[in-house]
């Protein structure tokens, strides 16, 4: 039995050990927002938060989670939206908007570790989210807005 | 609460399992449908008081209700057309409710490709609004006792001015709902003036659900009792399964069983590809048990295929003369009278989809009929392709269409729809599909290997006395006629048949390819390729003539004149041409914009700069692109800035357009940079992102400007028209700063590192 708190609430699993915790998320929490883009770590649509680092649920198995805490889009804030989530809509970042949670949870955790980042810094840590659509000027400026906004 | 719709205060039910926490699922459930009815037609649309048109209701709360009938991928047509429909409604758009359509002829074409929805679907929308509007003013104008001509409408108001009397749509709708639909030649059409929404646009009706992840891909769809499947195909098109062992399959925790899937019967259309299904109680369970099926396989004729020996034998077929699609003057006799000749010959790979939601979908089959859920581009072929392969009347198939998770053209597709479909009916149960990413790189409809060589004579200021040009591309007609091997008019015409220059004599001929993957259309399709090598060697002649770029490719393009198709096939992406013609004046007007919004010529380009321009018709939309690119002594390559300029004619969205002008660059960024699909012994050698790279943040442009061009012509294409220049654009920026021309994509070739 793996105890692990998923949004602020303790949830037990006593499935396969080894199963990522993405499918734990989706298929059997049925928490959706979190997204299956690649299965091996190479294009973040997965990413949540685990004890507040952005990780890719995905690669991330059930075994590694025990006592953990995890954080989806779901939970990311439960009041109303967090600066990052605004900053998206304000700079209308979203196309087909698949990629977006992962963005958006990657963007939110870099900001947790660095007010202020620069246009490198922000490559650095967004380079392992892909979007197809190809929002990743307007991903910048969103972090740039969410990071006046956070200061 | 879903995105997709807000599930009705009558008649639906919800379904879906609804675990802790989950969203509910906005899906309707149609109690008619276990009832042996035919397919409902139940919309909020439809059941609204007053509903004049398939694509629109007002209830007495001032609810308008819209119906998107075409599927949302990102290019927000979801938003975009209800806006149309809400402008000509003079509705408020806050009281707007957009319901997603089911897959229904009722609502005309809904392949929601090519870049077409605005411009097929503007005018259906606008006369949606007029009539309801028109009905609602008869109605006010009548309790008023006034004549209709002296009301107007206010935002969700019917108005007459001289008593100060107003209306809203919603206590209008009963009365306006006993009133005659008037006929469209009775509809008065606001004036531009007067457009709310309408070139001014608005963000997605989505937006907000996209960003706290409550929207619904078909990746979301969840029902009672469904289970999961994952499907090994056969490695090679055409393939069979000759045997399989399904013990250490079914020892996975999870699997409950495996399934065979007849392979198809070519051609291979959009039938499912065939070959053995792990069903289980999570997706993470049947990708397990799919590893361990143990399959062996007959790989059938298509294991003969290897790229390397294809791409050189369209290059030979190339040099060979071909079919001839258009011809100008006489090019064989003025390179007979000799001059300074110019040939090159450029590729462009297979090039794989790679939605960033992999192909997934939804499907119950329960006493003869089938109800799915996908993210589908072309809901009634999914539709057809259903009842194809189970033998049921098409009027039993339901098909919902979800948010898609990217489309680029794989998902007008529905192979993997009718998967789900086959499964449920085997396996008793609803089914849902997922394809791994894997999956979706080695078993896409690729868009074509294309091998293109040029050949030109140059004259007096160096202009081309004399152009051939000759390509060859296994056809995307291939996936519907196994014995189609030459370009039809609809690809050849995507910038090939209608290179626009002003040349006295030019050829153009296409020669056979036999294709051995599945062919498909992928953004910009044909365009990509066609434009890349006309705009590529117009920048290698202009150097070849000592000429600056810009000046040399005006001076082709031009003086403004339409182009004369007479006696081509050249069907102007099924648009009528006094509507749309083909006008050079425009092209060049584009073109002469972006050299100015760019600086072109005036700022200076140190070492390893340079500049790049491609100018480009398609989808019916002008478009002229420069790309700067700087180029490092580890030879990386970055893209500080893109300047675009689009003639699209009347642009409903303007934010949206510039967010997908935005996008092209970097899809075509993914194209130059290493975009490659590649095959031995008839298997794809990709799988996933780390051999299929696309473009990551710090690889795209740093900044793309993107400039609208105001225009009274009608609405064009704007999901598509971008790929294509920026692709040629930076291939010549590459040159400009390198000295390397880009004649094989992708630049991986190039050795620049």
């Amino acid at each position: 039995m793996i105890q692990l708190k998923v949004n602020g609430a303790v949830q037990s699993f006593d499935g396969e050990p080894e199963m990522p915790l993405l499918w734990y998320l989706r298929d059997v929490l049925a928490l959706t927002g979190s997204k299956f883009g690649c299965g091996v770590g190479l294009c973040g649509a997965c990413t949540v938060h685990v004890n507040g680092q952005a990780t890719r649920s995905c690669v991330t198995v059930m075994r590694d989670t025990a006592g953990k805490e995890v954080t989806t889009i779901e939970g990311l804030e439960t009041n109303g939206l967090h600066p990052v989530q605004k900053a998206w809509m304000q700079i209308n970042v979203p196309q087909c908007g698949y990629c977006q949670v992962g963005q958006i949870m990657q963007a939110a955790a870099l900001l947790n570790s660095k007010k202020k980042p620069s246009d490198h810094e922000i490559d650095e840590a967004m380079s392992g989210n892909i979007c197809r659509c190809g929002t990743y000027q307007r991903i910048r400026a969103a972090i740039k807005a969410a990071s006046g906004e956070m200061a | 609460m879903s995105t997709m719709e807000n599930v009705s205060r009558r008649r639906f039910l919800t379904g879906g399992i609804i675990a802790a926490g989950a969203l509910v699922l906005g899906v309707r459930y149609y109690s008619k449908l276990s009832s042996g009815d035919k397919l409902p037609h139940d919309t909020n649309a439809d059941h609204a008081t007053l509903h004049p048109s398939v694509y629109l209701g007002i209830d007495p709360d001032g609810t308008v209700w819209i119906v998107a009938s075409r599927s949302e991928m990102g290019t927000t047509s979801r938003t975009t057309l209800p806006l149309v429909v809400a402008d000509e409604l003079d509705a408020d758009w806050k009281r707007v409710k957009i319901e997603q359509a089911i897959a229904d002829k009722r609502y005309g074409d809904q392949n929601t490709d090519g870049s077409h929805s605005i411009r097929s679907f503007y005018d259906a929308m606008r006369q949606a609004g007029a009539t309801a509007r028109f009905m609602l003013i008869q109605a006010a104008a009548q309790q008023w006792g006034v004549p209709a001509t002296e009301c107007e409408t206010d935002l969700h108001v019917v108005v007459h001015r001289s008593t100060n009397r107003t209306a809203g749509y919603g206590e209008l709708a009963s009365a306006a709902a006993k009133l005659p639909v008037p006929k469209r030649e009775e509809l008065k059409f606001k004036a531009r003036s007067a457009w709310r929404y309408v070139g001014k646009g608005e963000v997605s009706y989505d937006l907000e659900a996209l960003v706290t992840g409550k929207a619904v891909y078909g990746m979301d769809a969840r029902v009672d009792g469904m289970v999961y499947a994952s499907v090994e195909h056969p490695p090679v098109l055409g393939g069979k399964v000759k045997s399989y062992d399904e013990k250490e399959a079914l020892k996975v925790a999870g699997v409950r069983q495996t399934v065979p899937i007849d392979p198809f019967q070519p051609p291979a259309a959009f039938q499912p590809l065939g070959g053995v299904a792990v069903i289980a109680d999570n997706t993470w369970a049947a990708f397990q048990g799919r590893k361990k099926l143990n399959i062996s396989w007959d790989n059938g004729p298509n294991e003969s295929y290897d790229s390397d020996a294809y791409k050189n034998e369209l290059r030979e077929t190339t040099h060979k003369p071909g079919k001839v699609v258009r011809n100008i003057g006489d090019a064989d006799a003025a390179f007979s009278k000799g001059g300074k000749v110019y040939e090159a010959d450029y590729y462009v790979p297979l090039l794989a989809h790679a939605t960033m939601e992999p192909l997934v979908a939804l499907a119950e089959f329960k006493d003869g009929k089938v109800t799915a859920w996908a993210p589908t581009q072309n809901p009634q072929a999914a539709q057809d392709i259903i009842s194809k392969e189970l033998g049921i009347a098409k009027e039993d198939v339901i098909c919902h269409v979800t948010l898609l998770g990217g489309g680029f053209g794989r998902k007008s597709k529905p192979d993997y729809v009718a998967e789900a479909a086959v499964l449920s009916k085997k396996v008793g149960r609803p089914v849902k599909v997922v394809w791994t990413r894997e999956d979706d790189i080695k078993f896409d409809y690729y868009n074509a290997v294309a091998a293109m060589y040029m050949k030109a004579m140059l004259g007096a200021n160096g202009k081309p006395t004399a152009w051939l040009q000759r390509s060859a591309f296994p056809p995307i007609t291939s996936i519907f006629d196994v014995n189609a091997v030459y370009g039809d008019p609809n690809h050849l015409q995507q910038g090939w048949t209608d290179i626009p220059y002003d040349l006295p004599n030019l050829r153009i001929e296409n020669g056979p390819a036999k294709a051995h993957v599945r062919i498909g259309w992928l953004r910009s399709v044909a365009n990509i390729y066609h434009a890349f090598a006309i705009q590529c060697f117009t920048d290698e002649l202009a150097h070849a003539a000592g000429r600056d770029p810009l000046d040399y490719l005006l001076d082709l393009i031009g003086n403004p004149r339409t182009i004369d198709f007479k006696g081509v096939d050249y069907p102007n992406y099924g648009a009528p041409f006094d509507a749309y013609p083909w006008e050079t004046g425009r092209l060049r007007h584009v073109t002469e914009l972006v050299a100015e919004k760019s600086g072109w010529g005036k700022r200076k380009h140190g070492k390893g700069t340079g500049v790049g321009i491609a100018a480009h018709r398609s989808f019916l939309s002008y478009v002229a692109t420069v790309v700067e690119v700087e180029v490092n002594d580890q030879g990386e390559v970055r893209i500080p800035r893109v300047d675009t300029v689009l003639d699209a004619g009347l642009v409903v969205n303007p934010e949206a357009t510039r967010a997908q002008f935005e996008g092209a660059a970097v899809f075509g960024t993914s194209i130059v940079r290493t975009g490659e699909i590649t095959a031995t012994k008839g298997a794809i050698n990709q799988s996933n992102f780390q051999d299929y790279p696309v473009a990551r943040i710090g690889e795209v442009p740093y900044q793309t400007n993107v400039y609208i061009v105001d225009s009274d012509a009608p609405p064009a294409g704007i999901g598509e028209p971008g790929v294509p220049p920026f692709v040629a654009a930076f291939c010549n920026a590459i040159y400009a700063a390198t000295g390397k021309r880009v004649r094989d994509l992708p630049i991986t070739k190039l050795g620049l590192t």
